[in-house]
């Protein structure tokens, strides 16, 4: 039996095995941003520490920054995300670490910038402290979110403790129809494997789905595997991804390159390699999904209702009845139709250039629901730049969303863009926990940005592929 | 062995947090991680909860006076999921929490609470539901969880176990990885060396 490409990347990084049976993981790229590192950096300083591999680790703000231009004048008017801010330029700075901010023309949200940057790259080990940090498994990477304690542990000797996953291979059979995405494929495998279905696992992305994805497409898939509860989500590297990866700031060149292929090809999954489960899912078979509850597990697609209560395992119950009660929604009540007050595009799972696209592709000409207040936030710098020259701005403006700086902004509302009392937001974002985004009691729906396109234009719920006449429906 | 850090047992009252799939921006939300110490995480820990039930006239185990100074937290399924912030575990700690039982954990979150010196036993669901009704029965009722044994006594008594990995890491006091981490640097040198990417291709 071959070897599957987690076992082989954590082999290459693996410098031994601790007391505790598990291993001292070598991590070969580390990303911080604002939020989990300052109390690292204290913990290197109380202990009188230094940065094993400054150049191993590289930094952004997100979190916390302002999304309109005005409010992102220093210092900012938040004094506790001003605080924020200057520690991490300071920290990086005393350490040699570079600082990707705004005046460096590659700010944005952390796990958009590592692979438009190059940095991102297949066989690595990645660490954030970031649970999103999977999304770089669409590289064929090993990338995962840490807590801050292990954010000090890397700084300090570029390593972790890390115990070995099992490999759960997902295959997704068929062919996507027009208007499903790949925020739908993931939608739907949370909902088939359950919220913590992935405890304990990697997950494996596969099948002819998976082979026609973009990269972006891919990054949206692994994004979303904590939410399934699995921390790593990979998929195999192929053609589309050094295709991506070529030309990049930090990617090798030259002689470089061929070297860097080579070792690329490696450590891809052999074609008789050993998992732990397989799951299949038909591709073809999908529709647009869109979350009803305060999990990202609790969803459907667009054409259905929300089923009964008593369809569900008993001890799930509760919390069915708690999501309903939060949301204002009642069983058997179909999805579509279900008012909507925001809509939010954006974020690391779908903040990227072609998100924007598409988004900007179905809106043009048309006009946003006067009651709605809708929102586009590009994921960096960059992603605003090339959305700015290829025109996009002006679609988005004529059409009445409002275009912003890059930033996490309201996936998780670190930053002034919240939700206000019980809004109901249609958001491309990953996360529909209660009060996720900013308002104790706001309401979050999570679906694909031509699905959030949809709601900004209907002002409720509506299947996208309707609203927008897309062939095959 | 690091007898300072030994966790063997930890004994005190318990507080009951009943639900499944209680995630970390519940635990803490996201608008307390506006801070660059961890210090005064504590009282706002379940904060939203809190205050949504005491708008409808109920009360959050964590409001309820007789569960002040408790040290054990008794909970249901994949507790902890969603984000990575320490700040959750931290914010428990704070408040007093010292060991959580229940019946499953979100990876993330029970490593960062391994990092902590927070042991989170795994019992399974009838247990938890004999355990979560006994602490609401008597909330001035002494428990105690032995890491060694995998119990948890008290008014009534269970089985409640650790990953072989984490055990062993409490009971010799080695939870805190970064010490054996730094013992080990020359190995670190030279498995970088050795991967492509960093020597430089």
């Amino acid at each position: 039996m071959g070897k599957n490409l987690f076992h082989k990347v954590f082999d290459k990084h693996t410098v031994g095995k601790l007391s505790s049976g598990q291993y001292q993981l070598f991590i070969g790229l580390h990303l911080i941003h604002e939020v989990t590192s300052p109390q690292a950096f204290s913990m290197l300083r109380q202990r009188g520490l230094k940065v094993k591999y400054p150049q191993r680790t590289f930094a952004t703000v997100d979190h916390i920054i302002p999304t309109e231009g005005a409010e992102r004048k220093r210092p900012l008017r938040d004094a506790m995300a001003e605080e924020m801010l200057v520690a991490i330029e300071q920290n990086t700075k005393e350490a040699g670490i570079t600082f990707f901010d705004e005046k460096t023309g590659n700010q944005g949200v952390v796990h958009i910038i590592g692979p438009e940057m190059g940095l991102t790259q297949p066989g690595q080990t990645i660490a954030c402290g970031d649970s999103h940090t999977s999304t770089h498994g669409a590289f064929g990477s090993l990338a995962f979110g840490i807590g801050t304690s292990q954010v000090a542990e890397i700084l300090a000797t570029q390593t972790m403790s890390m115990s070995k996953l099992k490999v759960r291979r997902i295959n997704v059979t068929g062919k996507l129809r027009p208007g499903v995405y790949a925020k739908d494929v993931i939608l739907a495998i949370i909902n088939k494997l359950g919220v913590n279905g992935g405890v304990g696992f990697a997950y494996e992305y596969a099948g002819p789905v998976i082979a026609a994805m973009s990269m972006e497409e891919r990054m949206t898939l692994c994004n979303m595997s904590i939410e399934g509860g699995a921390r790593i989500g990979y998929v195999n590297p192929d053609e589309a991804t050094y295709a991506y990866l070529k030309g990049r700031h930090f990617a090798p060149t030259g002689a470089a390159w061929d070297k860097a292929l080579a070792y690329w090809k490696s450590i891809a999954s052999d074609a008789d390699a050993e998992y732990d489960d397989v799951f299949t899912i038909d591709g073809s078979a999908l529709e647009p999904f869109v979350t009803w509850g305060i999990t990202p597990g609790q969803s459907l697609p667009v054409t259905r209702s929300i089923p009964a209560v008593e369809t569900f395992p008993s001890d799930e119950r509760p919390l069915i009845k708690e999501a309903l009660e939060y949301m204002s929604l009642e069983e058997g009540q179909p999805i579509a139709g279900v008012p909507i007050d925001v809509v939010f595009i954006g974020s690391c799972t779908n903040g990227r250039l072609s998100d924007l696209e598409e988004v900007a592709r179905l809106i043009k000409g048309r006009k946003v629901n006067p009651k709605v207040k809708a929102l586009v936030v590009p994921g960096s710098q960059d992603v605003q730049r090339q959305a700015e020259a290829k025109g996009l701005k002006e679609i988005f403006l004529a059409a009445g969303f409002q275009w912003r700086e890059p930033g996490c902004s309201m996936c998780l509302a670190m930053n002034p863009d919240k939700l206000q009392g019980r809004q109901i937001c249609a958001s491309t974002s990953n996360r529909n926990f209660k009060g996720r985004q900013g308002s104790a009691s706001g309401r979050t729906l999570l679906m694909s940005p031509a699905m959030a396109a949809a709601a900004a234009i209907e002002g409720k719920v509506a299947d996208a592929r309707a609203v927008f006449a897309m062939a095959g429906v | 062995m690091n007898e300072a850090a030994v966790i063997s047992k930890v004994s005190g009252r318990a507080v009951p947090v009943r639900g499944n799939d209680i995630d970390t921006d519940r635990i803490i939300p996201a608008r307390f991680l506006r801070c660059v110490v961890f210090d005064g995480l504590g009282p706002h820990s379940f904060e939203d909860d809190r205050l949504g039930l005491k708008a409808k006239g109920q009360t959050h185990a964590f409001d309820d006076a007789r569960y002040q100074g408790a040290s054990i937290l008794f909970v249901n399924k994949n507790f902890g999921c969603g984000s990575s912030r320490e700040h959750a575990p931290q914010a428990l700690m704070r408040w007093g929490i010292k060991a959580i039982v229940g019946e499953s954990f979100a990876e993330i979150f029970f490593g960062n609470c391994v990092s902590l010196g927070i042991p989170c036993l795994i019992a399974d669901e009838a247990a938890l539901g004999r355990l979560l009704a006994a602490a609401e029965k008597e909330p001035q009722a002494q428990w105690s969880v032995d890491i060694e044994a995998g119990k948890v006594t008290g008014p009534v008594n269970e089985s409640a176990a650790l990953p072989a990995g984490p055990r062993s890491q409490f009971l010799s006091g080695r939870w805190n990885s970064l010490n054996e981490l730094l013992t080990n640097l020359a190995g670190v040198e030279t498995v970088a060396a050795a991967l492509p990417y960093v020597a430089g291709w």
